[in-house]
């Protein structure tokens, strides 16, 4: 298969003009001996029905949450897309266009993103987003370069019970920017002391936590506070409906995988980096940023702006690298949060919370099932004690048709993280119980 | 020519979908809630309902609509957007990323579960090494910039190895912005490196500024003038020969497609935008993919997980236990449905496809330079690439028109603009990168197009002064946005 619409006609017309006798003396400059003398060894180029056939058998090696009922979390979720999201984010003005750098051909993402940004700081209750970065993870390696760049405080403490994939993601960028997370210990799944000295910058805390439990988030980044550090919270976007946002609980910086925004889960990507911040930090914020302004006549628009943060006008002295970012799932998201407004956010939430809460409550009513952490408060998602391997026990419920859970390293390889949705029916939760009991029995 | 513009009707004003709101409006439905009600503790209850849009779908699907309308992609013409590739985007790419197994398949499943999109990944990151000349790749940075950091970090990781992680990064002076951000996140100090009267790396100042503090050499190849590098070979030669490192920006690679590779030229280190050369679209700012490939002797420091396929049972699996691995750079693994797209296009256009993407890529970049040179004349003498950087110099000299105004007189004549003001190193720089999947109408008419902007500066510059006075909005107040920061409703 070939997009290029030459003929040979216009080859030879095009060589031609140019004043060369073929396409061979279009690369005369690349020195004979780093030329490759071989063709690629790849195969032939194949027809449009050829490559569906090839992916489609592959994609049918992969078992999914259309043919598994879905009950795995841990960072990535099984929320409804509605119809109407992907209909218009896949609009291919949209999704074909390049970063707007030229703002009069480009309103449409332009002012999409900047209906984003108003929408993560309702959210949140913070003062500013920008316009996205790739992931949850790496949104938080973003969040300690910004909670890092004043004061001159360098350690960067973080709660045992946050996302492992976060940790390590951090420890990755630190890296380069010198610094290892520290990690504090929590107490039965949450809470915990951190002791923040002097040279601590930021404390990251992750609420609803890595097993779902509601984190006394008020005292912890008032911990944070009092040591004069940044208080960074991870937030799940949909718990907002009913949980006090990040803003309320004083956090200064708050991070999210915007995944559950509209998008799909899709082996783990394009998710969405969310990212919001007081004001005081806007100048210190990495990647776009969009702002109203006018027109020569007047007119309201939309622009890319305080660039002078940026890799292309600051080079070194940028707050981050990012260039590229995650664009159309935050247009996704934009379009998915006008869709649920505020009354589907919360309908949302106490239908997850419930769910959860009946899901909890069947799964524990099996012998040798309990709860990890019995006494804690949960969300969307909880950590169960099995009798068992987790990881024997989800491989025997794959075959029963469900994807029961994500297996923690918790209770000797024997605890579960089990994540219920607004999908889940009250059948599959007790299809679910019956099919853990009868792996159990 | 005549006069002052006359602004044609463009459409009228679109507010936020703020505006659209009323109290009590829905859009989403639920199913009722079949469980006990259930909430969660006081103490950790959102008081205030945040104040989202209250609108019908109706109205959603309208206002989106008509703000896809008012932005212009691939899809609506020509994007000569220099250094971006902005070729077409293959429809049957978006149909197989969509296909329900991969679109619906969790991250945390187990490897069993999913051995179609491991295996996809594995031939994948087959074909890019073959490519590039590389020994393996990780298919994890979601964007190229992200991908410079991993490069980077394992240039770091293997110098640290050797006994020093050294402190600076040696880059051109017409480098992609990325490459110095990257290189501060990274820990070092970037070195920059004069380019010489031929636009290409200075050899001799590339030889007297780097010793062994530097700890690798940063390029892009066909460079940011596009250019090929003919002293390669040398300049490889030069940053071994200190104990350094090559590290191959990929922003370019679509011009060099089976007809050279990046580590036959002595590239130690790869990266590639998928969404610049495999056509995966740009998502109006992302996302991208930025695979990295590497040296054999850089592999153990590659991300965790790298995806291994045990030879025996032809399993696939992803591989968590590399004691020696720089991490993790993204969440899971990596924007998967781009290269789930870049997979597509890849095998496609197969072994003889991708040469012709290269060498039509070139053909068309030569040709539009060639139409248009009499009046933008390129940069520099050497033949360009896939992309070409003329300047708009003598004509600012003879009207005052910049190349900012001939930008914007090409909107209203139908055309997205080329780059402009970039590279830094050309002054009033019109990077132009027509891709190979323009025809040559297409071609002949953007060029008729900038030429007759350039006339029209001599004989009625208000045209170019005024515009765009097609477009939803006219020239944009920069710097009352920054002023006067609104960044939300």
């Amino acid at each position: 298969m070939r997009y290029a619409p030459h003929t040979d006609d216009d080859v030879r017309q095009m060589l031609e003009r140019i004043g060369i006798e073929g396409l061979d003396g279009l690369f005369d400059q690349i020195p004979a001996s780093v030329r490759l003398a071989r063709a690629l060894d790849l195969p032939e180029g194949v027809s449009e029905m050829e490559i569906l056939a090839d992916a489609a058998a592959l994609a049918a090696r992969n078992r999914h949450a259309d043919d598994l009922v879905c009950f795995a979390g841990a960072g990535a979720y099984d929320h409804y897309v509605p119809a109407v999201v992907w209909a218009m984010a896949g609009r291919s003005e949209f999704y074909t266009s390049y970063t707007p750098y030229q703002p009069e051909l480009s309103q449409g993402v332009l002012q999409a993103l900047f209906e984003y940004q108003s929408m993560i700081c309702e959210l949140t209750g913070l003062e500013v987003s920008n316009a996205s970065l790739y992931d949850g993870p790496t949104a938080l390696a973003e969040a300690v370069s910004v909670a890092r760049s004043t004061g001159g405080r360098h350690r960067v403490l973080v709660s045992a019970a946050v996302d492992h994939r976060y940790v390590e993601t951090l420890r990755t960028f630190g890296r380069g920017a010198g610094y290892e997370p520290e990690v504090f210990p929590v107490e039965d799944g949450r809470g915990g002391h951190p002791e923040v000295g002097p040279d601590v910058a930021a404390v990251i805390v992750q609420h609803p936590n890595a097993y779902g439990i509601l984190e006394p988030a008020r005292e912890l980044f008032g911990a944070a506070h009092a040591g004069g550090a940044r208080a960074i919270q991870i937030f799940d976007p949909l718990s907002l409906g009913v949980l006090a946002p990040p803003g309320d609980l004083r956090a200064d910086i708050a991070v999210a995988e915007g995944q559950v925004l509209g998008n799909h889960l899709s082996f783990g990507g394009p998710y969405l980096g969310v990212i919001a911040t007081r004001l005081d930090d806007v100048r210190r914020l990495p990647g776009r940023i969009v702002g109203e302004t006018a027109d020569v006549d007047g007119k309201v628009g939309y622009v890319l702006t305080l660039q002078a943060r940026e890799q292309h006008i600051r080079r070194e002295k940028a707050t981050s690298n990012i260039c590229t970012n995650q664009t159309l799932m935050a247009i996704a998201a934009t379009v998915y949060l006008g869709w649920l407004g505020p009354q589907g956010l919360a309908e949302l939430g106490r239908a997850c919370a419930a769910k959860a809460a009946y899901a909890a409550e069947r799964l524990t009513g099996i012998p040798g099932v309990s709860l990890l952490h019995a006494e804690a408060p949960f969300f969307k998602e909880f950590a169960l004690q099995l009798p068992r391997a987790a990881t024997d026990v989800r491989d025997a419920l794959i075959e029963r048709g469900f994807l029961a859970g994500v297996p923690l390293p918790d209770a000797d390889g024997r605890a579960l993280l089990v994540a219920v949705t607004e999908r889940r029916t009250r059948e599959e939760i007790d299809a679910l119980a019956d099919a853990v009991r009868e792996v159990l029995a | 020519m005549s006069g002052a513009p006359v602004r044609t009707q463009g459409p009228p004003g679109e507010g936020t979908l703020k505006d659209l709101s009323r109290p009590g409006r829905r859009a989403f439905s639920l199913p009722a809630l079949d469980v006990p009600a259930a909430g969660v503790p006081a103490e950790h209850a959102r008081r205030d309902p945040p104040d989202l849009p209250e609108v019908a779908e109706r109205d959603l699907v309208s206002h989106y609509t008509r703000l896809s309308q008012r932005n212009y992609g691939v899809d609506t013409g020509m994007y000569p957007l220099g250094s971006c590739s902005m070729k077409y985007n293959p429809k049957i790419a978006e149909a197989v990323s969509a296909l329900p197994g991969f679109l619906r398949a969790h991250p945390r499943q187990p490897d069993h579960t999913v051995q179609g999109a491991l295996e996809l990944l594995w031939r994948l990151e087959r074909a890019l090494c073959e490519i590039t000349g590389m020994a393996r790749a990780t298919l994890q940075p979601p964007a190229g910039a992200c991908g410079e950091l991993t490069g980077l970090l394992l240039m770091r990781a293997h110098q640290t190895e050797r006994g020093n992680p050294r402190t600076k990064i040696a880059i051109p002076d017409s480098a992609h912005g990325t490459n110095p951000a990257s290189v501060r996140l990274a820990g070092y100090e970037a070195l920059h490196i004069p380019s010489d009267s031929r636009g290409l790396v200075d050899v001799s100042a590339l030889e007297k500024l780097v010793d062994e503090d530097v700890a690798g050499l940063m390029l892009t190849n066909p460079n940011t003038l596009g250019l090929f590098e003919e002293d390669i070979e040398r300049i490889t030669e030069i940053v071994h020969g200190v104990g350094g490192l090559v590290y191959y920006d990929g922003a370019n690679l679509n011009a060099i497609l089976g007809r050279c590779r990046p580590g036959d030229m002595g590239f130690d280190i790869v990266h590639i935008n998928t969404h610049k050369t495999f056509a995966t679209p740009h998502g109006g700012g992302g996302p991208g993919a930025g695979p990295v490939g590497v040296t054999e002797e850089l592999v153990p420091y590659l991300p965790s997980p790298t995806v291994e396929r045990d030879p025996e049972t032809g399993a696939f699996r992803l591989e968590h236990d590399r004691p020696d691995s720089i991490g993790r750079m993204h969440g899971f693994n990596g924007n998967f449905g781009i290269l789930v797209r870049a997979y597509a296009y890849v095998f496609l256009h197969g072994r003889d496809g991708l040469k012709e993407v290269a060498e039509l890529s070139v053909l068309n970049a030569n040709y539009l330079a060639e139409l248009v040179k009499e009046a933008f004349p390129l940069a520099y003498p050497g033949r360009p690439m896939h992309e070409f950087v003329a300047t708009a110099k003598p004509l600012k000299d003879e009207t005052g028109i910049r190349a900012m105004d001939v930008a914007k007189r090409l909107i209203d004549l139908g055309y997205h603009p080329s780059t402009v003001y970039f590279p830094l190193v050309v002054e009033e720089a019109m990077m132009v990168e027509p891709t190979e999947t323009e025809t040559k109408e297409k071609l002949d008419a953007f060029a008729a197009a900038l030429l007759q902007a350039a006339s029209e500066a001599h004989t009625d510059p208000d045209l170019l002064h005024e515009a765009p006075v097609t477009t939803p909005v006219r020239r944009l107040d920069e710097a009352r946005a920054a002023r006067h920061l609104k960044l939300r409703w």
